[in-house]
């Protein structure tokens, strides 16, 4: 890009390398959880190789998905958001840089260490303390980049979907930094601050808020800008959407004591978390009700537009699972679900479903105009890829509720003089048959996947990178 | 006065903090602001 008139052109360039490899890692951590799928229906794929095995190779899939597929998507859209709505530059253009080639080493690191079995032990934040100081410079630079734009505004007013990726960044730093501190007693070695439930608490705080803002709130920003964007309408009701992120924002941070039920947690802290889940169907479903009418005058175009369908279908699955969700958080149905598939099911209900498709959406939205084109290399491609994904989640997702509902029920099974009908072994047959249709259903949602990473290289093959130009006449400045 | 007290007093500022914003989001006072933001996606680019 020319030095001339740099300030009328948006900065697109971290962009574009973060959408391409959003795409790239989407492929690679879907097709490890394929692996780890069949793993677990045909034992003997491990290998009895350590490095191979289920235990070493899971948290690879759930840190690659998450937060390189995930991630990656989030930060292409959030700087592409964040200039489009203030319509501004990209503030401190370096940092910027820095926060692509930073990612991007965090997830090689744990690509390499995940494997040899370097690992804190806590879902979801398995990284050793090396590479969690890295990410946390990584993070750093990246709130001086999206907030720094966001202070250089044009437009007065901060759009929603900037509050919740701005609320994602502040809440990951929070939750990254409290639930990673340890003590380390070497390189790649490390103890945990706090100990006994207390340590569980911390993590599982953590962990329903991961979900609720790196899943759920910096997705919703990405839901707030592309739908309207795509469906060429303004969003349903813009003070429904204030009320939606304010009731997310006083709500998640309670819930996390659900994933705790009957333990040694204190019995009305699991409540608590009971409670607060429970409240969270209504800001949840008043934000899919908000985005599911911004297409309403526009309902006709789901018929040739396989963009908007990704979009409307990952509403709907956000709506199932954060419905599903806080009836998973009843002690009593939990009694059932926990430690069953049921929850690896609901996960997947909002991961493949929710994230996944809101993700794949915006990125075919995004890449033909970051390469100066109107559409996609191929919309046949798209259409196919959309009907791989759906049937493989909907595979996907009924498998391990049967499977789940089958194991939690036979596990409880008592015979009259207080024995248990079945044995563990028992349980684990009946799963079998589910455990590969889970295989089939994962195997399709990632062929569909290696279709958009064969039509985005075609896209940007086709194409050219070109500025685009800031609007000139800001109408409410 | 102890930290429960505290607690509760945080509890329920926040309970009161949140229904005013919902008030203040529904009092219709800032519609003509609000349809203004909500075109902002509309307006970004030049297509």
């Amino acid at each position: 890009m020319s030095n001339n008139n740099v300030e009328t052109f948006y900065d697109d360039y971290v962009i574009r390398k973060f959408t391409v490899m959003a795409v790239v890692w989407g492929v690679v951590g879907m097709l490890v959880g394929v692996l780890i799928a069949a793993q677990l229906a045909f034992p003997a794929l491990n290998f009895d190789l350590a490095w191979f095995s289920f235990g070493r190779l899971r948290p690879l899939h759930t840190n690659a998905v998450i937060f390189a597929f995930g991630g990656s998507a989030l930060f292409a859209t959030s700087y592409y958001v964040v200039q489009r709505t203030s319509q501004v530059r990209l503030a401190f253009p370096l940092l910027a840089r820095y926060t692509f080639w930073g990612y991007q080493a965090v997830i090689l690191a744990a690509a390499i260490s995940l494997p040899l079995g370097y690992t804190q032990g806590k879902e979801y934040a398995e990284l050793e303390w090396p590479i969690d100081l890295l990410l946390l410079v990584v993070w750093v630079m990246y709130a001086f980049v999206f907030f720094g734009t966001v202070a250089n505004r044009k437009i007065k007013h901060i759009y929603v979907a900037n509050w919740f990726y701005g609320a994602f960044i502040i809440v990951v730093a929070l939750l990254h930094i409290v639930n990673s501190a340890a003590i380390p007693s070497e390189w790649f070695r490390s103890y945990s601050a706090y100990s006994g439930v207390q340590d569980a608490m911390i993590q599982w705080w953590y962990g329903h808020n991961a979900v609720g803002f790196f899943l759920t709130a910096a997705f919703l920003g990405m839901m707030y800008y592309f739908v309207p964007k795509q469906a060429q309408r303004p969003v349903y009701s813009y003070r429904l959407s204030i009320v939606h992120f304010w009731g997310l924002i006083f709500t998640y941070m309670w819930a996390g004591s659900h994933h705790l039920h009957y333990t040694a947690l204190p019995d009305w802290t699991q409540s608590v978390g009971m409670v607060l889940s429970l409240i969270l169907l209504a800001p949840s479903w008043g934000g899919m009700i908000n985005g599911m009418m911004t297409m309403s005058g526009a309902w006709h175009k789901l018929r040739d537009d396989p963009i908007l369908r990704f979009m409307i279908v990952s509403l709907s699955f956000y709506g199932m699972s954060t419905f599903e969700g806080p009836m998973m958080a009843i002690k009593t149905v939990n009694a059932l679900s926990h430690y069953t598939d049921w929850t690896v099911g609901h996960v997947h209900s909002g991961a493949l479903g929710w994230v996944g498709f809101i993700s794949m959406g915006s990125l075919y939205f995004l890449t033909p105009r970051l390469w100066g084109l109107k559409q996609m290399y191929s919309t046949k491609a798209i259409e196919l890829h959309f009907w791989l994904a759906t049937i493989g989640v909907v595979l996907y997702i009924t498998a391990m509720w049967i499977s789940g509902v089958t194991a939690g029920l036979m596990w409880r099974a008592i015979n009259e003089d207080g024995t248990l009908t079945y044995t563990f072994v028992e349980s684990v047959k009946a799963m079998h048959p589910f455990y590969v249709i889970r295989m089939i259903g994962g195997l399709m949602y990632v062929s569909g996947m290696i279709i958009m990473l064969w039509n985005v290289i075609k896209t940007v093959q086709m194409g050219q990178a070109t500025p685009a130009k800031i609007p000139a006449a800001v109408a409410h400045a | 006065m102890d930290i429960t007290d505290l607690r509760s007093i945080a509890t329920v500022a926040a309970l009161v903090t949140f229904v005013g914003i919902w008030v203040w989001a529904w009092s219709g006072r800032h519609k003509k602001d609000f349809d203004e933001a909500a075109r902002l996606p509309l307006e970004g680019d030049e297509e």
